[in-house]
């Protein structure tokens, strides 16, 4: 007894079945790490049950069930992300649901749904990552899944999985120039058409508008680029490169934050001295902060950006894509030659009841006198000359942090050195305030361009002196280097040796800095030229071939496309014509009777060689004799042995030619 | 309202795909060439329109090519991109996948009315590339079979072709048609193959033969006795019954000799269109059918008188044939028009 068709769990043969399924899982393998664990756990089980299913011929699930699951499914991301929109929990129910598909793949519709669902899963992963090595994972799954549509719709049966692939790769082989020529005159419209999910883009590290303890530490490990930077004309100094982040200027005790302030109009910023103009590749922070060097210049801001009251570069919006920006800063600056008393009290306002021995210190140097910059110095001295360490690891600290760290611990990173000597500033009468940023910039030998990563993160102070403006002070760079920790010198100083020794001596250090070199140009050329091709850059490009408006590039992306399939399907029917036979004598002969059909001559259907050398005799006495000397020939090589010997060729050929004659 | 009796342009709202294939297979019957022995699938000939997968693979890509834009995101533009080319490209995959294709039609037996006819007809593949996922049937439907067509291979396939009235009729039309490689797009094309299709009438219920009268003689029942009479030989013609071969002198006369007999006693009746009772010519062909069939049976020898043709009385399944194609090609207007005029 036959069963009905519509139990039957399967649409697809096994085989295709065991395809799909190994595809599904290398296109979700990269989400199921960064899923919820129950849910990467659900669609696992799903898979096995599947297999468990197919071989044992169970039937389909109810319908009740697969809601229940379903509704189940939306529960779960909720619950795990408590909500059901946005770009994680979407990609969270894209996956369930694909999990969920495979409980009823009863018809080729099914199967076929699956697959585009597949091909859709694919695009969500460049949301979280576009570095290089997507490039071949992107190639690779698409020649898998091409392969499974292929095997899917081949009635009769799976495809041997070497043809199928082949398929598939020959179809992306195919479609690649065409991809090319579209991503280059495709007329790029700038995004965003509606409003981003604020999860949008990978999750990254950077700074932030609060600073505690250990943050900045924390990126000190972290080897993730911040930004690239490809200087116009002159470089500057290493003592001058850094850049300024956020303004950080409020603090309860413990934590530095930049809380939003009224609205003014931009404090007064002279420039002085040489500047530099620089175009900067900024990774996504999700920050509106953009980095420039102290000080940027109001007149040459980017394009939708603003100084703010505290001089940073600010985007309009979150950089939530990579930014590309071109600034311009001098370092040499007075800048807010006066404070008004507003801002004064603001700038010297410290939580009451922290830190009285760091006050009461500060509060002495104030009444011994000398004036704003005895202050300072004497501030610098006591990091100089006592007993201070600079660690990456830090111990940590309790309530009052700026108390235990000058009078206990004495060992801390930039943030505790800036923190403190701005609370000792505050303390003793001086408006100052913390700047966070990177501080470096490392020449990459390979390109033009300066890498500054995470670990260039940085903290610093500005004081305000009355005569100067603001003042930069680097408390962290006053700390003697003999009391640097080795955990930090493994870090920092080891590739400095590193960088010193590029081409020298070959060591393992050197051979590690200049595969990170190459890998960072890389990178950098990636970055620029592939994934920052976009309005912009489309447009900069193609204005040097005379195609600047959309509508030379449309004319251009047509015409090349269609060029292009022309050429792939001229190349299709070509192959598609009936083949040259491979057997050596019906070639010749072949060859003989085109010509004789040339004359007149052709041999018709049903009429053997020899019948046909007949009657061309009849017909034209003269070719009686190579005509019958051809059909001998041909009809030794071809009969006389199972392959043609090489001397009865050789007799055929002669034949051939001494009929052209 | 009736599905089944839906308005054909509610129809083609409703399959607007369905409705435009048939819009474009009508209009390439119209414009359509005449019937050839052979013929092989021209570049011009091929009609491509996507399928409903297609259409879903489209609205998928221009969705991913929306999501790119609205991320500013390259590796999703690069993929919709290339998904995108993949359609293109798929498009060309499917269209040549019927170029140069060859079919001809091989002989056919007739059939009686209302059977299947079974049409051979040859599919070669002459290129170098293997066909795969190839569809091959008539144009007004009938059971479908997907073929993969090796290269440099001819496949010989037999179709089965439902018929209707008697007669010879040209062969019907039929449709090659793909979806390889992914279902994409269907191409296909229509043709028209030399070859006719001989139908003979239906044959009526079981009936008596007619009772002689006065041109045709009862039939006996010892009449298979009469085939026992030897009379001779005589060379052999298609269609003899391979029983009546001499194969004895074979190897002596290089040539099949038939063995005759005389049917000395033997009945012999007259097969007339004036003795069928039924009221119209159609009918009447049927139950001339019948008869011929039980007559040959019975082995008697009989003969055929029609209207305007008579075919003498004689035996075997050349005969047979020869009387069953007289019916088939009966032209029952004019003898209706024969019978008024007497």
């Amino acid at each position: 007894m036959k069963k009905p068709a519509a139990s039957r769990i399967d649409a697809l043969p096994q085989r295709s079945l065991w395809r799909l399924l190994g595809v599904m899982l290398l296109v979700i393998a990269p989400h199921l790490l960064r899923l919820p664990p129950w849910e990467s756990a659900a669609v696992l089980a799903l898979g096995v049950w599947r297999v468990v299913a197919t071989r044992r011929q169970w039937p389909a699930p109810h319908a009740a069930i697969k809601a229940g699951l379903t509704i189940l499914a939306f529960v779960g991301v909720y619950a795990s992300f408590g909500r059901v929109w946005g770009q994680h929990p979407g990609v969270a129910l894209l996956v369930i649901m694909l999990g969920l598909k495979l409980t009823e793949l009863r018809a080729r519709r099914d199967v076929v749904v699956t697959v585009f669902l597949l091909y859709f899963l694919l695009l969500t992963h460049f949301l979280f990552s576009q570095e290089l090595w997507t490039l071949f994972y992107l190639l690779a799954c698409t020649i898998a899944v091409t392969a499974v549509l292929a095997d899917t719709h081949h009635a009769g049966g799976a495809l041997p999985a070497r043809l199928a692939l082949r398929i598939g790769g020959r179809l992306i082989a195919q479609s690649l120039p065409l991809m090319l020529l579209m991503f280059l005159l495709c007329p790029r419209i700038p995004g965003p058409l509606w409003t981003l999910p604020d999860d949008a883009g990978a999750a990254r590290s950077g700074l932030s508008e609060t600073m505690s303890p250990g943050d900045v530490a924390r990126l000190a490990s972290s080897d993730e680029v911040a930004f690239r930077v490809r200087f116009e004309g002159a470089i500057p100094p290493a003592a001058d490169r850094y850049w300024r982040g956020p303004v950080l200027w409020a603090f309860d005790g413990r934590s530095w934050s930049a809380p939003p302030q009224p609205f003014t109009a931009n404090p007064p910023l002279q420039l002085e001295g040489p500047g530099y103009r620089y175009e900067t590749t900024l990774e996504p922070s999700r920050t509106p902060w953009l980095f420039a060097l102290d000080y940027a210049d109001a007149s040459a801001l980017p394009e939708r950006t603003r100084l703010s009251s505290d001089y940073e570069l600010m985007s309009w919006k979150p950089v939530n894509e990579r930014l590309r920006y071109v600034a311009q800063s001098q370092p040499r600056h007075r800048a807010q030659p006066d404070l008004s008393d507003r801002e004064r009290r603001r700038l010297l306002t410290l939580p009451a009841g922290y830190n009285a021995r760091a006050r009461a210190l500060a509060q002495s140097w104030q009444q011994a006198g000398g004036g704003d910059r005895a202050i300072v110095d004497r501030a610098l001295a006591m990091f100089r000359d006592e007993a201070f360490f600079y660690t990456l690891e830090p111990p940590r600290l309790g309530r009052d942090s700026v108390d235990e760290f000058l009078f206990q611990t004495r060992r801390g990173f930039c943030e505790h050195y800036a923190s403190s000597f701005v609370v000792l500033m505050r303390a003793a009468g001086l408006p100052a305030r913390v700047v966070t940023g990177y501080l470096g910039a490392e020449k990459n030998p390979f390109g033009d361009h300066y890498v500054v990563r995470q670990s260039d993160a940085h903290a610093w102070a500005e004081v305000w002196i009355a005569g100067f403006g603001w003042t930069r002070i680097d408390p962290t760079a006053t700390v003697s280097p003999a009391r640097v920790e080795q955990s930090l010198g493994a870090l920092g100083s080891g590739t400095r040796q590193a960088r010193e020794g590029l081409f020298g001596a070959l060591d393992w250090q050197t051979l590690r800095y200049q595969a990170r070199s190459v890998y960072d140009w890389i990178d950098a050329q990636w970055n620029g030229l592939v994934l920052g091709y976009g309005t912009d850059l489309q447009r900069d490009l193609l204005d040097r071939i005379g195609l600047g408006n959309w509508r030379d590039m449309l004319l251009a992306l047509t015409g090349t496309i269609t060029a292009t399939l022309l050429l792939i399907g001229g190349l299709m029917m070509r192959k598609r014509r009936p083949a040259a036979p491979t057997d050596a004598a019906l070639r010749l002969w072949r060859q003989a009777t085109r010509q004789l059909q040339a004359q007149g001559l052709p041999q018709n259907r049903g009429e053997g060689p020899r019948d046909f050398a007949d009657r061309v005799a009849r017909e034209r006495p003269a070719l009686a004799a190579p005509v019958r000397a051809l059909a001998r020939a041909y009809l030794q090589a071809r009969y006389e042995a199972v392959e043609p010997t090489s001397e009865a060729l050789r007799e055929l050929r002669l034949a051939v030619d001494a009929l052209k004659r | 309202m009736n599905g089944a009796a839906a308005h054909p342009l509610l129809d083609g709202l409703r399959h607007p795909l369905r409705a435009l294939r048939l819009r474009i297979e009508r209009w390439g019957q119209r414009h359509g060439r005449s019937p050839q022995a052979s013929v092989t699938v021209q570049r011009g000939r091929i009609y491509i329109l996507p399928t409903r997968f297609g259409l879903g693979f489209a609205l998928m890509t221009l969705v991913m090519l929306l999501a790119a834009t609205n991320y500013a995101n390259s590796m999703a533009f690069a993929l919709s991109f290339l998904l995108a080319a993949l359609g293109l490209v798929s498009m060309h995959q499917t269209h040549a996948n019927l170029i140069g294709l060859t079919l001809s039609a091989g002989a056919s037996e007739p059939v009686f009315a209302g059977d299947g006819a079974r049409v051979i007809v040859n599919l070669g593949n002459a290129s170098s590339v293997i066909r795969l996922s190839v569809e091959l049937r008539w144009a007004d439907g009938g059971t479908l079979a997907v073929h993969d067509l090796p290269p440099r291979d001819t496949q010989r396939y037999e179709l089965v072709c439902r018929t209707g009235r008697r007669g010879r009729h040209p062969l019907p039309m039929l449709r090659l048609s793909t979806e390889y490689p992914l279902g994409l797009f269907r191409a296909w094309t229509t043709m028209t193959l030399r070859g006719a299709l001989l139908v003979y009438p239906q044959p009526a219920a079981a009936g008596p033969l007619p009772s002689s009268d006065g041109s045709g003689q009862r039939l006996a029942s010892q009449a298979q006795a009469g085939q026992d009479d030897f009379a001779g030989f005589r060379d052999y013609r298609p269609g003899d019954s391979p029983r009546l071969i001499h194969w004895k002198s074979l190897p002596r006369t290089g040539r099949p000799l038939i063995k005759q007999f005389e049917s000395g006693s033997s009945t012999e009746v007259w097969l007339s269109w004036q003795q069928t009772a039924e009221p119209d010519a159609e009918a009447r062909l049927s139950r001339l059918a019948r008869w011929v069939l039980d007559a040959e049976a019975a082995g008697a020898r009989y003969g055929l008188r029609l209207p305007g043709s008579v075919l003498p009385p004689a035996a075997g399944a050349a005969h047979r044939a020869a009387c069953l194609e007289q019916l088939a090609l009966f032209d029952a207007a004019a003898a209706q028009g024969r019978d008024r005029a007497r």
